[in-house]
Parts: structure tokens; C-alpha cells; sequence
């Protein structure tokens, strides 16, 4: 029977079906439910691991070791694992390694637009690409397959679009694959000078028979139909052509790095008009450019965001889709937000008030950035706040530092903000660095940590002990406090910005999600609110004002009793609902 | 668009179920014999931002997105995403409208003010508008948060889906302890009278 699946769940079962017994990943949207779905399967290894690098180099050992293994990321994090990747294509494999990279085109939820097909072209892998769940399962499960017959870690590409989308999926047999047998071979994996400079010849030879096997892959057709325009295409525009020229020649590529060449010159002169539709880079394109053949795309299509059914109408078929209902006036817009009772919240409130330079970093609390709070000056990738800090203070002197803090999610300082905070210490700088302990990497979905001292399957592991390990570096002032605190928060930023030298200051207080402390909703007693609105400019949704009453209120359906809007007023205004 | 693809657009707030209901309709569209896919949005858009999910069914579906103006039902589980979304309902489509509002940040700020009488004006150019509290239905029901299965059921019953197959994905979809209330919203949808 068949089931309705996401693109990530149908390659956790693809993944499963190819007889993989260990899988690790960094949290990333969209690729978060991959390894979370296959941690779920009997028998297998999953892990979190601490970041993108550390995964991919798990997956080099487990491979080494002989197993089959998965390894996911979002296409960002490929940036954080590329070190080992480009080499790995050297050594290549002894179990098969898959690598998911999932791409955001439109930026859903990511802090750059990049195309990781360019991946596989520069660290010469194979890329494989589906366009659908089924697609998904089946091209994973071929990909491990492929992964030992050229020895060589392949590319799994998807998208968005692709990883939260459910079609009908035929799940497949289990296949049973044995641990292969560890051998020691140096000169395939001891990448000195000498060994790699061979092992480079075999790396070609390989892009030669690759090139040779994508020729006839049956994971790519040609769907012949009408043949005044021909398209290629991959991924999840293919599915959009499908709707917008169902008459269309149509070659679906699947192998997107490298190119079957001679069956794309094949299909181009079969058609009269040839169009390629790739979402994001014109990577098809200018390869065919540069075989000389004469092709339509990016000077049509645009490079940036998503696509959509009614972008491809418009280019290429001049219909633009009128909205039969419309309504006169503006809509106001609702980015997304800080949750109700967020212990971010509380310190973004603080940063502002003290009007501090504050270089920011990856995760919920990016948020914080966006008014009414209004408390980011820079966000780049992950780990990257630390490093931000002390830059500044080197270009600006000591007196910039006093007025400038590090602010970064404990998954992120795990991830990769310890080795700038060696930095901060090694090179002397006096950067403040606030670490928003909030338990959790709340951003992508509640996934454990390091930190949290709980696996990918619930199990208990051991909690890193962020205070000790940041002593442990040779940061002598570390405090931890409450955010709610604000009081207590105010003042501690306060002295450490003074202090002369580097300190951490620990935010602890759990994600309000999955924070199992609860608090009764609280509740603004009329005669005693002045109006002054200082609890609303935090931000809170659970908090809202009706200006004929001149009046604060609290929605009872969103508070979480924090109490963070108690420590704000100033006149003893907000109460716990039982003391009314 | 194919003709006899069915497209339903659901539009709410990160935190409203929206996700859910998008299933329960695809799980049942799918025990129909139906070619299936849906669109989901996972991570940052959750925070309390816009969101939208999208079911669509047939014989053969391709793509998981619907186009502007080809929606045949939409669902709004707030009244400003309603209207934010409208310009993809299909012309003589339905859209039902959950009469809650969420101020979004730039109201709760004072920076843009929230519409008045939003689902009247709806009203006003859609013939095919419903108008239903179903977040009150759902709070007589035992719980607030089923919202979305009370709105499933007026669209299932609309689209002619069955009530029995909406029953069966709701009780493999929810936590075994919600499901009782779960099945009474989807009753209380199904039976709404306009
Ligand atoms: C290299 C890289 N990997 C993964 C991500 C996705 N991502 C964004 S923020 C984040 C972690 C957030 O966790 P934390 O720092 O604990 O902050 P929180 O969201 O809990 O506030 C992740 C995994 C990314 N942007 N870049």
C-alpha cells in the first residue's frame, strides 16, 4: 500500500531500504527530518552530532569502517563540512556514503541563497536529484548503490519544496548489506602529498566513467510530447513544466553533475526551441553553453527564489494569472516572532535599552533583531558572533568593546562559537559574549545538543557543562544568570562591558516550548495600569492594547507566565490571575 | 490547471494547526483512490508568522503548489490571512473563514492597524464565503486547538469527502489523548449550518 510521505521521510526510508546502519547530521531547515526519521528505525545509528563537519567526517569513518551511511545538512552547513568533503572525493568510499544537501531556494528559513550543485562540480561528485517522494526513496536507495561502484561519496540534491512536500511513496524490501571487511590502504586514506596525487588520477578517471555511466542512467528520461520546444529540466520544476506545457518535450534530468552530454546534444536537435528551467545558478545552462549549443533560460528566468507554477506560465506560455477576487487596501504584514515567554526576549530587551552594538548569530533569536527590539547588528552564519565582536574591537579600540557584546544560541556555541571564544582569549581581546542557554536548538524544531544531555533517540548522555568548558579555555569571569532577572541581567552586562578583558555571561533559562516548569497566565489589574505601554514595546504577543481603554491586556490563551512583563512595569500592574 | 484536480489552500498563523489539517485532508483524499501531494512549511515561518500549507488531488497531481486564482476551497484559520491569500481562490471557489483575529507585530507595535469587518468585506466580493467561529466550536468541544479539525470538517463535507476517512487519518494523525476531541470537532465542522 502505498503511503503519503515528506521528500525527507521517503529518503530516511530510501536511506533504511539501502541497508544503512549509521546516519549523523546537524540540524538544518529543510533537512532536519531525515536523520530524525531514520533514528527512528530498528537497528540503526543515528546521531546529532555538533556540527556539519563532525558529521560528514562520523560518516567518512563509518564508511571506513564499512558501513553504508547517511549524512544530512541543509545547504549551508555543506560550507561548514566542505574541508572534508573535497578530500573524501579523493580517498572515496569503502561502505557507500550519501550526502543530502537541501537547498532553500526563496530563503523559507536560511541566510543565503546558494546553489550546492556547484558542490558537485567543483569537489567532482556525483549529483542526484528527484523530484518527488517517491523519486526521493528510490534515487537515495540507488545512490549507495552508485556511492560503491564509483567510490565515491554521492550527492543527494533536494530543495524546500521538495524535503516538506508529501506525494505517494511505494516503500520498497529492506535490503540487508553486510559490514564490509576493514583493510588498511594508506595510499587510499592517508591523504599525504604522495598518496593524494595519485589518488587525483583515479579522481578523473572516475569523472570519466561517471560521464560515461550518466549517458544511459535510467534515472534520466526523455519524455517525448510536442517537438517545437524542448525542456530540461530537474528537481522540482519538472513538476511545474509538467503543469504549466503538458504538450512539451521534456528531458528530466536526474544526474545534474556531471551532464550526459551526448544525450542532451541528442535531445536538443529533436527539438526546435530548447529552454532549460533550473531553479537558482544557470548550472545546466552554462554548461550547454559551453558545449555550443543554443539555449534559453536565465535570460528569461530569474536567478533568484523559488519558482513557481505561475512564474513558468507567465515566461513561457504569456499568461499571467489574474485573482478573480481582490480586496481594496493594504494587508499589514506578520513576519514570524519571538514566542510568548521567550527568555530571548528578555535579553534582546536589555541590549536594547542600553543601546549596544550587538553582533548577533543564528537561531530563534535572530529574531531579536526585528522591531520592537531591534538588538542585531550583524548576522552572518553560525558561530560566526564571537569572531564579529573581537574584530570590531581590534578596528575600534577598547572603547567600541565596551559598548559592543557576542550574543549566540547554545546550540550555536557548541556548534562552532568555541573556537573564536579560543581566539577572544589567546589573542586578548575583552569581548563580552552572552550564551542564550535555552536547553535546546529551538530554531529548527527542538533538537538535542551536546548540552542538553540527551541523544537523537532520548537516551541520556552526558550534559556538557557550558561554564566549565568556557573556564576552561581561560575565561575567568563567567556568570550565569536568569534572564527573567532583568535586574539582575541589567547588571551583569553592565560590569562585564566595564570589566577589562573577556567574559561570558550565561543566559539559562529553558525555550518556553519545551520549558515543563509551568506558571499560571497573568493578568494586568486595570486600576493600577498608567498607560506607560513599557510592557508592550517588549513585544510580547500573550500582551496586547486596546486604545479606547488606554489599557495593557494579557491574552490568558498565550501567556506562559514568564514574568517578564511583571519585572518591566513599574507600577506592580501585571499579577498572577489567582491573586485578582 | 487540470480540471479535476481538487486544490485546497490552507492559510493561518505558525501555531494554529495548520499542518495538521493539511494531513488529515491528504490522508483521507488519499484512502479515496486520489493521487496526492501536499506542501508543508517547516521552520522560521512557524514562529508565529504567516503560514500556508497546500493539499491538492486527483487522478494525477504534479505539482505540490497551487497557482494564483486555482485554489477551489481555501481555509483560513484567521481572518487577516484570509484576505491575504485570497487572490488564489479560483473563481465561484469557497473560502471559509474562522472569525479569530491575531494582531501581527506591526498592529500589536501601533505601526499599521488590523482591518475592520475583514471576513464582511470577503463576504462582499466572494458569493461562496463561510463565515464560522471555529475556535469556539472547538473550545465547546474541549479544546480550543482543534480549530483546524472543526474547519476540516465543513471543507471535507463540502468537497463531498468521506466523513469516515477524515475519521480514520484523524485517529492515526493525533495523540491518542486528543483524539476523542479531535473526532468531536470534526462532527461539529461536518454538521455546521452556515
Ligand atoms: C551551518 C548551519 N547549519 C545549520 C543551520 C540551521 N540553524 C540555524 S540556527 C540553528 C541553531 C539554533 O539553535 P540555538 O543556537 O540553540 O538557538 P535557538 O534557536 O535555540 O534560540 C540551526 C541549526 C544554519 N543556519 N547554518
Amino acid at each position: 500500500m502505498k503511503k503519503l510521505m515528506i521528500g525527507n521521510q521517503a529518503i530516511a526510508r530510501g536511506a533504511y531500504e539501502a541497508g544503512v546502519t549509521v546516519a549523523a547530521a546537524y540540524p538544518g531547515t529543510p533537512s532536519t527530518e531525515i536523520v530524525d526519521g531514520f533514528s527512528k528505525f530498528e537497528g540503526v545509528y543515528a546521531e546529532w552530532s555538533p556540527n556539519e563537519k563532525v558529521a560528514l567526517e562520523v560518516g567518512f569513518g563509518a564508511s571506513l569502517g564499512g558501513a553504508r551511511t547517511l549524512v544530512t545538512m541543509k545547504h549551508v552547513g555543506v560550507n561548514v563540512a566542505a574541508d572534508p568533503l573535497y578530500t573524501m572525493s579523493y580517498t572515496g568510499v569503502t561502505g557507500g556514503v550519501v550526502l543530502v544537501s537541501a537547498d532553500d531556494p526563496g530563503m523559507h528559513s536560511s541566510q543565503n541563497e546558494q546553489d550546492n550543485r556547484g558542490y558537485g562540480k567543483f569537489a567532482k561528485l556525483l549529483v542526484i536529484e528527484p523530484s518527488d517522494s517517491q523519486e526521493a526513496l528510490d534515487f537515495t536507495r540507488e545512490a549507495f548503490d552508485l556511492s560503491e561502484e564509483f567510490d565515491s561519496p554521492v550527492m543527494l540534491r533536494v530543495t524546500t519544496r521538495l524535503c516538506h512536500s508529501q506525494s505517494l511513496v511505494e516503500e520498497g524490501v529492506k535490503q540487508d548489506v553486510p559490514l564490509k571487511e576493514y583493510k588498511k590502504n594508506e595510499a587510499k586514506y592517508v591523504m599525504l602529498p604522495g598518496f593524494a596525487r595519485l589518488r587525483h588520477i583515479e579522481v578523473e578517471k572516475r569523472m570519466d566513467r561517471l560521464r560515461d555511466y550518466v549517458e544511459t542512467s535510467p534515472l534520466n528520461r526523455v519524455e517525448w510530447g510536442d517537438r517545437s520546444i524542448g525542456i530540461i529540466t530537474s528537481g522540482i520544476p519538472y513538476q511545474y513544466i509538467k503543469e504549466v506545457l503538458p504538450e512539451a518535450s521534456v528531458l528530466k534530468l536526474a544526474t545534474v553533475n556531471p551532464l550526459p552530454e551526448k544525450l542532451i546534444r541528442d535531445f536538443a536537435a529533436k527539438v526546435e526551441k530548447l529552454y532549460v528551467i533550473e531553479e537558482l545558478e544557470p548550472v545546466i545552462e552554462e554548461q550547454l553553453k559551453a558545449w555550443g549549443l543554443d539555449v534559453t533560460g536565465k535570460d528569461l528566468l530569474p536567478i533568484i527564489g523559488e519558482y513557481s507554477p505561475e512564474l513558468l506560465e507567465q515566461v513561457l506560455v504569456g499568461r499571467t494569472a489574474e485573482p478573480p477576487y481582490t480586496l481594496e487596501g493594504s494587508i499589514p504584514g506578520r513576519p514570524p516572532l519571538l514566542c510568548p515567554g521567550c527568555p530571548h526576549r528578555a535579553v534582546f530587551h536589555i541590549l536594547n535599552k542600553k543601546k549596544l552594538t550587538v553582533a548577533g548569530d543564528i537561531g530563534c533569536y535572530t529574531l531579536g533583531a526585528l522591531k520592537p527590539l531591534g538588538a542585531m547588528d550583524s548576522t552572518l552564519c553560525m558561530g560566526a558572533s564571537i569572531g564579529t565582536a573581537m574584530g570590531m574591537e581590534k578596528a575600534r579600540g577598547i572603547e567600541g568593546s565596551r559598548k559592543t557584546v557576542a550574543v549566540i544560541g547554545d546550540s550555536t556555541f557548541i556548534h562552532s562559537g568555541i573556537t573564536p571564544l579560543i581566539d577572544v582569549v589567546y589573542n586578548q581581546g575583552n569581548t563580552t559574549v552572552i550564551i542564550l542557554d535555552n536547553s535546546t536548538t529551538a530554531m529548527t524544531g527542538h533538537q538535542d545538543h551536546p548540552g542538553t544531555g540527551v541523544t537523537i533517540q532520548k537516551a541520556e548522555a552526558p550534559k556538557l557543562d557550558l561554564e566549565a568548558m568556557v573556564k576552561a579555555i581561560g575565561i575567568r569571569r563567567v556568570t550565569a544568570v536568569d534572564p527573567i532577572n532583568i535586574k539582575e541581567l541589567e547588571k551583569v552586562i553592565m560590569e562585564e562591558l566595564a570589566f577589562e578583558g573577556p567574559s561570558v555571561i550565561i543566559a539559562v533559562r529553558p525555550c518556553a516550548l519545551i520549558d515543563s516548569n509551568k506558571y499560571p497566565p497573568l493578568v494586568v489589574e486595570k486600576d493600577k495600569c498608567k498607560a506607560c505601554k513599557a510592557c508592550i514595546k517588549i513585544g510580547c504577543t500573550g500582551m496586547y492594547w486596546v486604545e479606547e481603554e488606554k489599557l495593557a491586556y494579557i491574552n490568558p490563551d498565550l501567556c506562559i507566565g514568564c514574568g517578564l512583563c511583571v519585572e518591566i512595569c513599574k507600577f506592580d500592574a501585571v499579577v498572577e490571575r489567582a491573586v485578582m | 490547471m487540470s480540471a479535476n484536480t481538487t486544490n485546497i489552500l490552507i492559510v493561518g498563523v505558525g501555531g494554529q494547526g495548520t499542518l495538521l489539517a493539511s494531513r488529515v485532508l491528504a490522508q483521507a483524499a488519499m484512502d479515496l483512490g486520489h493521487d496526492v501531494k501536499v506542501s508543508e512549511i517547516h521552520g522560521m515561518a512557524q514562529r508565529g508568522g504567516s503560514v500556508v500549507s497546500q493539499v491538492r488531488y486527483g487522478p494525477q497531481v504534479f505539482s505540490p503548489i497551487i497557482k494564483m486564482g486555482e485554489a477551489d476551497v481555501i481555509m483560513a484559520f484567521e481572518k487577516l490571512e484570509a484576505a491575504r491569500y485570497l487572490s488564489y481562490l479560483r473563481k465561484d471557489g469557497l473560502i471559509v473563514i474562522n472569525t479569530e483575529s491575531i494582531d501581527p507585530l506591526p498592529v500589536m507595535s501601533g505601526a499599521d492597524v488590523y482591518p475592520e469587518n475583514l471576513e464582511q468585506k470577503i463576504a462582499a466580493v466572494v458569493p461562496n464565503t463561510v463565515i464560522m467561529d471555529a475556535s469556539g466550536i472547538a473550545e465547546e468541544c474541549g479544546n480550543i486547538k482543534a480549530a483546524n479539525i472543526v474547519m476540516v470538517g465543513r471543507v471535507g463535507k463540502a468537497l463531498q469527502m468521506s466523513k469516515d476517512s477524515l475519521a480514520q487519518a484523524i485517529k492515526t494523525l493525533v495523540p491518542s489523548k486528543a483524539i476523542d476531541i479531535n473526532l468531536r470537532a470534526l462532527d461539529a465542522g461536518w454538521d455546521f449550518m452556515d
